[in-house]
């Protein structure tokens, strides 16, 4: 996509100067501490809390004229979140925006990493709605800060243990603890833990925003990111019996849909530029074979008719 | 050659913790004042006296729950010495997780509700750093039969528990990591005659088996006669009389611990 | 012989603070030596304190003024001074107790209440468990009470659960009060005969019978308190 005109009327990226100067330095400091949630004075935005004003002002902060931003809401590039804060950046600060993960600079994401790994140089911006993971077991933020600040973990460890006890195994799926660079404990927001293990090690830096909570957090480039586990239990990720049904990827991140209300579904890659990169490819799952064989998707539609 | 003492070699080992001259004032209120003894390893101590004769702050001064505003706390765990609040917060919190607990009077206060029983108790050895599903699992299962909960119980959550099974609970949560001093306040406070019974013959036993040491606020002095080897009665904050537990009910010579002593019938 | 209480220049009183600080006495001057293998009676009136002696050598009253030298090991600890501690290590280890009650302990059975001096000495629980039972069996205790808590028993079967905790681990001193008052004279003559057999060990005995037949068939000695009521 191509860039677009500036709107004159706000100041480039809509927050003003003082302001990113603010969320940059808490940004800095997030970095020299990995995993330390840092507070910041978390602006309004033209959006409503709790819709991703944490990472937008956090994007707002680090965008560049030379930048290109790709926005992805639970993976798809199409929704109308991540659609909004693109154009309301293509707006302010008149960057280049993609839908391709290689292209970008600056991705900002709801519950998602792109399939594709990321590379040294591109920056992940994730918006959180509950930054602290111990909220689920101590409602006091005065004793979670200390926990913090002396590593007492054990109560992290008892929301396994329930799990593993009621279902025979961690059944959390999304927001699942990591512990970053063997020291904090950290909340991954609500990506699935399909994605955790690319956090690990990741080339990119990653950033974490809270606007209601008022938390900045992060992940330097190639830092340890280890999702908390049992030694008996280790940590694992979801898996699939089938591939996506329309790009035949085996291994990337499905969401179910249903096709229509007799039962039918079908599974598809939840990053929709991937799957569609695979398509454009030649790859192909069942569900486009099966329409191919069915005359529904046909190559030449002005010979059918 | 025999010689007469009034100290034997028992009194010559190092005690586990040492209170000098503490005091916790609240303004110009009294909480405690001037409080001084020693506890050694595998005593039981005993702290009675009515409301507000300053039993219970004198507990949160010595489990590290409340800083005194004058006097000291020595503890001695493994032959090393430390004053408790000398040390840092992180430090104390560390030693309150893995060699000291406290059993409240009231179970809500010393249990997690929305964990599972197994839950709470596996709790403290994963606090300690315990990384292995299965023997915390058992170790949780080991407790609870320890403190009589029938083990199928194991994943239910305290609130299904009655009165007396979660204070039960509490005290395996307590014991688990397997503490050199505990802090009970009021442990049967709240329960049926019938099922502080129990709880106390357990008290009495684990305390026996472990060699724990521990002090135990209570106003009632069957409770006391029972569990504990020494007593002290508190008045206004003060320590007004202390010795041997049996001694000091059966023979009390201050006027207030012979007004205590009288108004109950035979503890 | 060698003296294994000592007692000298020992008085008590009671000060009662709730009834207008009333002073009570209830002796003075009292002086005895009791050595191994001999078993001194008390004897006086009802209020002699009596007693009150017998709580005063094992550490549950204290004394007013004076001495109660108690041999230890090889040496005399002052009961009158010593430290808490150091009197629980003495009644571990030297002296036992046989009151006329029971003091009962919630849910815990004959079986356990009779060997727990055995296994507070580190006797293993086999053994402990043999000669508990040996002793339940000699004192006419039937089976089926032995694994219940004695707290719905008769006054004569708490009585002899109380005597069977005190011979099971017959300790160098035995101060008893009443152990016989409320036992058939078959039992009693069983009591006696384990008190005996004690002292011909080399116990030393202190103890108060109401009873003269039992005072007879077990005294070395009497003491008559009544010399020192006066004075006090």
């Amino acid at each position: 996509m191509s860039a677009q005109t500036i709107d004159a009327d706000y100041n480039f990226g809509y927050l003003d100067e003082q302001t990113k100067r603010m969320i940059r330095r808490a940004l800095l400091k997030a970095v020299a501490i990995p995993g330390y949630q840092v507070p910041f004075g978390s602006r309004e935005m033209p959006l409503a809390r709790g819709w991703g004003t944490g990472g937008i002002q956090i994007t707002a902060a680090l965008i560049g004229p030379e930048d290109t931003l790709k926005v992805i809401d639970q993976g798809a590039d199409d929704t109308t979140n991540a659609v909004s804060i693109r154009r309301f950046f293509a707006r302010v600060a008149g960057v280049k925006t993609t839908e391709k993960t290689n292209e970008a600079t600056l991705i900002q994401t709801r519950h998602r990493i792109p399939e594709y790994p990321l590379s040294k140089g591109q920056i992940l911006v994730y918006q959180v709605p509950q930054p602290e993971p111990l909220r689920k077991v101590e409602s006091s933020e005065v004793e979670t800060r200390k926990m913090h600040a002396w590593s007492e973990y054990g109560a992290m460890h008892v929301r396994l243990y329930e799990d593993i006890a009621r279902y025979g195994r961690v059944a959390t799926s999304y927001s699942y603890p990591v512990m970053v660079n063997d020291r904090y404990v950290m909340s991954p927001t609500p990506i699935p833990k399909f994605d955790n293990p690319k956090m690990d090690h990741m080339p990119a830096l990653q950033l974490f925003g809270a606007g209601r909570e008022k938390r900045i957090y992060a992940v330097p480039p190639f830092t340890k990111v280890k999702s908390l586990d049992f030694e008996d239990y280790p940590f694992e990720v979801q898996k699939w019996n089938e591939p996506c049904a329309l790009c035949g990827a085996r291994g990337s991140y499905l969401d179910e849909v249903i096709t229509d209300d007799r039962g039918g579904r079908m599974f598809v890659c939840s990053d929709s530029s991937y799957c569609e990169d695979r398509r454009d490819a030649g790859h192909t799952g069942t569900q486009i074979d099966w329409a191919k064989d069915k005359a529904y998707l046909d190559p030449n539609p002005d010979e059918a008719a | 050659m025999s010689t007469i003492k009034n100290r034997l070699s028992v009194d010559e080992n190092a005690p586990i913790l040492t209170a000098t001259a503490l005091t916790r004032l609240y303004g110009e209120r009294v909480g405690c004042r001037d409080v001084s003894f020693s506890l050694w390893p595998g005593e039981v101590l005993g702290i009675v006296g009515e409301s507000g004769s300053g039993k219970s702050t004198l507990l949160r001064c010595l489990a590290g729950q409340d800083r005194p505003t004058s006097g000291t706390i020595a503890l001695n765990f493994d032959g090393v010495p430390i004053n408790l609040f000398d040390i840092s917060e992180p430090m104390r919190r560390q030693l309150m997780r893995t060699k000291w607990g406290i059993v409240h009077q009231n179970p809500r206060d010393g249990l997690r509700m929305d964990v599972s029983a197994g839950g709470n108790i596996g709790e403290r050895l994963m606090d300690r750093g315990d990384r292995h599903y299965g023997k915390i699992r058992s170790s949780a299962l080991d407790w609870l039969s320890r403190v009589e909960i029938e083990t199928n119980r194991v994943d239910d959550y305290p609130r299904q528990f009655s009165g007396g099974m979660q204070q039960r609970l509490q005290l395996a949560r307590v014991l688990v990591p397997e503490p050199k001093l505990v802090f009970m306040d009021e442990p049967t406070g709240g329960l049926d005659v019938s099922v502080q019974a129990r709880l106390l013959d357990l008290l009495r036993v684990l305390v026996r088996d472990l060699g724990i040491a521990a002090i135990i606020v209570t106003h009632d002095l069957a409770v006391a006669r029972l569990l504990t080897d020494r007593l002290m009665v508190m008045k206004d904050g003060a320590v007004v009389e202390e010795g041997l537990t049996d001694q000091v009910l059966d023979d009390p010579h201050h006027a207030y611990t012979q007004l205590l002593t009288s108004a109950v019938l035979a503890a | 012989m060698t003296a294994m209480i000592k007692v000298h220049a020992l008085q008590k009183h009671f000060i009662m603070h709730n009834q207008g600080g009333i002073r009570l006495p209830v002796f003075s001057d009292v002086a005895f030596d009791v050595s191994a293998g001999e078993a001194l009676i008390l004897h006086g009136e009802s209020g002699v304190g009596k007693t009150s002696l017998l709580r005063i050598l094992y550490g549950n009253y204290k004394p007013s003024s004076g001495h109660v030298l108690v041999r230890h090991g090889e040496d005399y600890i002052d009961l009158a001074t010593a430290t808490p501690r150091a009197i629980l290590t003495v009644r571990r280890k030297t002296i036992r107790y046989v009151s006329q009650f029971l003091r009962v302990i919630p849910r815990v059975t004959t079986l356990d209440i009779v060997k727990d001096p055995l296994l507070a000495r580190g006797i293993d629980d086999t053994m402990a468990t043999e000669k508990a039972k040996d002793l339940l069996s000699r004192l006419n205790l039937a089976e089926r009470l032995w694994h219940l808590a004695p707290a719905t028993f008769s006054g004569g079967e708490q009585q002899r659960v109380n005597i069977a905790r005190c011979f099971v681990d017959p300790a160098s001193i035995l101060l008893l009060d009443e152990p016989t008052a409320s036992l058939d004279a078959k039992n009693r003559d069983v009591v006696v005969d384990l008190i005996n057999e004690a002292r011909e060990s080399g116990a030393a005995i202190i103890g108060i019978f109401h009873d003269e037949y039992v005072r007879d068939r077990v005294a070395t000695r009497r003491l008559d308190l009544t010399q020192f009521k006066k004075a006090a």
